[in-house]
């Protein structure tokens, strides 16, 4: 019963590493990347949104809306991004078994998802609209707060490596699926950034 | 002697473990037992969702409002809506993909056993939800909910809605990605996925259905939640929002969700007519293809709801011609049922009888479907019973009719008895008279320009109408000898023994019900699931025992 095969042609590039204890292939990668097409479809609907009411409002944003700084969200953008080639890092240093590089890598990436949420917060309390101010600006806090509730997500699975790999035995080259998923769940809120990034600052 | 560590070893789906009547009140993993928990959940929800119904076509006995208020009328309708899809067909479609995908393709359980286990116990939190709503005012909106309406009928009973709808949705997500990679990755070995039974194609269909459009309908949601509590203006025009971008969200889920709805069972369609008609099926591929075509076009049709909503006409043309295209995968599947019935040896008993129902009932639902695809027809008889009509043709006489044939077809696995059949057939005879009296009369009140979600309507509809009402009484009725059956055959039914269709599928070639790891050896698959004609007899008893002794 044990001896499940693999259909080839349909595996995913993913690492197949074996429960210990059961002895069943994983399907656990999979099965995180069928969760993920589910959650860019939500944002995908969200972005729809938003083109929908850019293309079809005669005057997009609304008169009055003040225009968006670019700066800090930019420096923010250019963290968030360097912080996905950073938590790569993190899971090469754990396929050569090497704790300590894990832990600075995703110490690292921590810190700077840290970085950008303030910087996210401190965006939200200067500017000069608020959610109900227009439709922009409504779109602008869900958009990015929707998004930002997805880092904080990300920041708590990073921390959760982060503390577990001082527990004996909790990861090694062989067994490290919560690296993987957390890294991969946060070059997805990357990717996510970086359409919001185009769509809500850079086409305003 | 065993050590205490050899027995920690041992793991919680431990061999020769006994199933307990308290496992289906807990957080069980195993997913037959979940498969039942869905599928009894699900009943119960079928029925007070039918009470719903009851209750509004017997204040349309007359045309005035002297029943039931107008208010409890559109909380009703609402409540109906939204109970009979995301709380008995959905799940019900969950709860038979449960039970029988891993038995299908020979694999031990789920791929994510406890993520299975989690999505289930969403499913009642999100019906007592909805049905709190009642003690907060009830949504008034429709099961579509469209803004502005939905903004200005009471708040909380709306919030209650969405909230029941965002986790009713995660659950069917967790469900989908638990379906998709228990199929791709764990079929027995030697079980190509062009050997799968049918039914697996179109959970596979659904499934992927699932994952990309439910997600839309949380966007929708999501910033109509906004609009209720938070005070924006997403979808409210006198504040500068716009009420078809959420008309836009929420039909790129909820068309879909039809497909969500009925594919399942055009699967177990596929499993039981070969079966009662000893023959084998017609199209193997054509019909697990065509699922997956009529998923793809269900993705692109979703404005064809939207005729009337100032849809430019270049978009309209577009969405009906994906519309009418998607009667190319339905039709071959119906001819392909047909041709599989034709020259078989046809035993009309229950299973067959409601799978043959399904076919005849389902078709007319699938024509006035490719009727209101054209744009001016459907312009015309836009939100008239003529859609009522249409949408539960497709959904009771087609999604309803094709789950009591899964059902009836199923039971003696799930159970080990089998059903009271003169009950199982006196059910079906009661249902197809009661849906057809209830529902065909609307296709003329539709035309005549009744209009739907009202309380109170124009005398001169009344006698369609009492027809409709009359109808809708023997239905009730009818869940009767389904009570009767289930419950006589559960005590006094006679054992069904391991196969007692002769059926080839891999389900049945393991005890009824089936042990806790489903097979004692792992399942060789020897013969195409639908091989019936092709061996002797003598193989047709027992292919299982007849691989193993090779």
């Amino acid at each position: 019963m044990q001896e499940i095969i693999q259909d080839s042609s349909l595996t995913l590039e993913e690492q197949e590493s074996t429960h210990a204890e059961h002895g069943h292939p994983d399907h656990r990668m999979f099965g995180i990347v069928l969760f993920l097409i589910a959650e860019s479809m939500i944002f995908i609907g969200l972005f729809s949104a938003f083109l929908l009411y850019r293309s079809t409002i005669s005057v997009w944003p609304p008169e009055g809306t003040p225009p968006l700084e670019l700066l800090l969200p930019g420096i923010n953008s250019v963290i968030l991004i360097s912080s996905s080639f950073v938590i790569n890092r993190g899971q090469a240093a754990i396929r050569k078994n090497d704790l300590g590089g894990l832990r600075f890598w995703f110490g690292l990436t921590a810190l700077m998802g840290i970085v950008f949420l303030a910087g996210q917060m401190y965006e939200y309390f200067h500017l000069e609209f608020g959610l109900r101010t227009n439709l922009f600006a409504s779109c602008f806090y869900v958009l990015t707060g929707f998004h930002g509730l997805h880092v904080t997500f990300g920041l708590l699975l990073i921390l959760v490596v982060f503390f577990g790999s001082f527990k004996p035995n909790r990861f090694d080259s062989e067994n490290h699926f919560l690296i993987e998923a957390a890294e991969l769940y946060w070059h997805f809120v990357d990717v996510v950034w970086i359409i919001l990034f185009g769509l809500v600052y850079l086409l305003h | 002697m065993t050590t205490p560590v050899e027995i920690l070893n041992v793991t919680p789906s431990s061999h020769h473990k006994e199933r307990k009547w308290q496992d289906y009140f807990t957080f069980n993993t195993d997913h037959k037992v979940i498969g039942i928990q869905y599928l009894v959940t699900s009943f119960l929800f079928y029925f007070i969702g039918g009470f719903f119904a009851e209750l509004m076509r017997t204040e349309l006995a007359t045309p005035d409002p002297d029943f039931i208020s107008p208010e409890f009328y559109n909380q009703a309708l609402t409540l109906h809506g939204t109970i009979m899809i995301f709380l008995w067909i959905v799940p019900a479609g969950a709860g038979f993909a449960n039970y029988l995908i891993p038995l299908m393709i020979g694999a031990e359980d789920m791929a994510f056993p406890r993520l299975n286990a989690i999505a289930f116990w969403m499913t009642p939190p999100a019906g007592i939800l909805l049905l709190s709503s009642l003690f907060f005012g009830a949504p008034q909106a429709g099961w579509t909910s469209y803004p502005p309406l939905s903004l200005v009928s009471g708040q909380w009973g709306q919030e209650l809605w969405i909230l029941s709808l965002l986790i009713g949705g995660t659950s069917s997500i967790l469900g989908s990605i638990n379906f998709i990679t228990t199929m791709l990755k764990m079929r027995t070995p030697g079980m190509s996925i062009n050997q799968m039974p049918l039914f697996c194609w179109a959970m596979l269909s659904a499934s992927a259905l699932i994952l990309l459009s439910t997600p839309a309908l949380a966007a929708a949601l999501i910033l109509l939640s906004f609009d209720l509590i938070a005070g924006t203006n997403f979808f409210n025009p006198t504040g500068g929002g716009d009420p078809i971008v959420y008309q836009h969200l929420f039909w790129f889920y909820s068309h879909p969700a039809v497909y969500i709805m009925i594919l399942p069972f055009f699967g177990a369609i596929s499993d039981v007519i070969p079966v009662h008609a000893r023959k084998p099926i017609f199209g193997y591929r054509a019909i697990a293809y065509s699922s997956l075509a009529i998923s793809f076009l269900g993705l692109i049709v979703w404005a064809h709801h939207m005729y009337t909503s100032g849809t430019p006409g270049w978009l309209r043309l577009f969405f009906m011609a994906t519309t009418m295209l998607i009667a190319v995968p339905t039709g071959i599947k119906v001819f392909s049922w047909c041709a599989t019935l034709w020259g078989g040896k046809i035993s009309l008993n229950t299973p067959m009888l409601f799978a043959i129902g399904f076919v005849s009932s389902f078709v007319i639902g699938g024509i006035t479907g490719v009727m209101l695809a054209s744009v001016p027809l459907d312009i015309h008889v836009h939100d008239t019973y003529f859609v009522v009509a249409h949408f539960h043709y497709v959904l009771f006489g087609g999604s309803v009719l094709g789950l009591f044939a899964g059902f009836y077809h199923w039971f003696p696995k799930i159970t080990g008895k089998m059903i009271y059949e003169p009950m199982g057939r006196l059910h079906f005879a009661l249902t197809f008279i009661g849906l057809n009296l209830t529902f065909m009369p609307m296709h003329e009140l539709g035309l005549l320009g009744m209009n739907r979600r009202v309380a109170l309507y124009d005398v001169q509809f009344q006698p369609l109408n009492q027809l409709s009402t009359l109808g809708a009484y023997v239905m009730a009725v009818s869940t009767v000898p389904l009570v009767i059956a289930v419950f006589w055959s559960l005590f006094k039914g006679e054992k069904a023994g391991d196969n007692p269709w002769n059926a080839l599928t891999l389900e049945w070639q393991t005890s009824s019900p089936p042990p806790i790891i489903n097979f004692e050896h792992t399942p060789v698959v020897k013969t195409g699931p639908y091989d019936y004609g092709y061996h002797p007899d003598a193989k047709l008893e027992d292919p299982l025992a007849e691989a193993q002794s090779l």
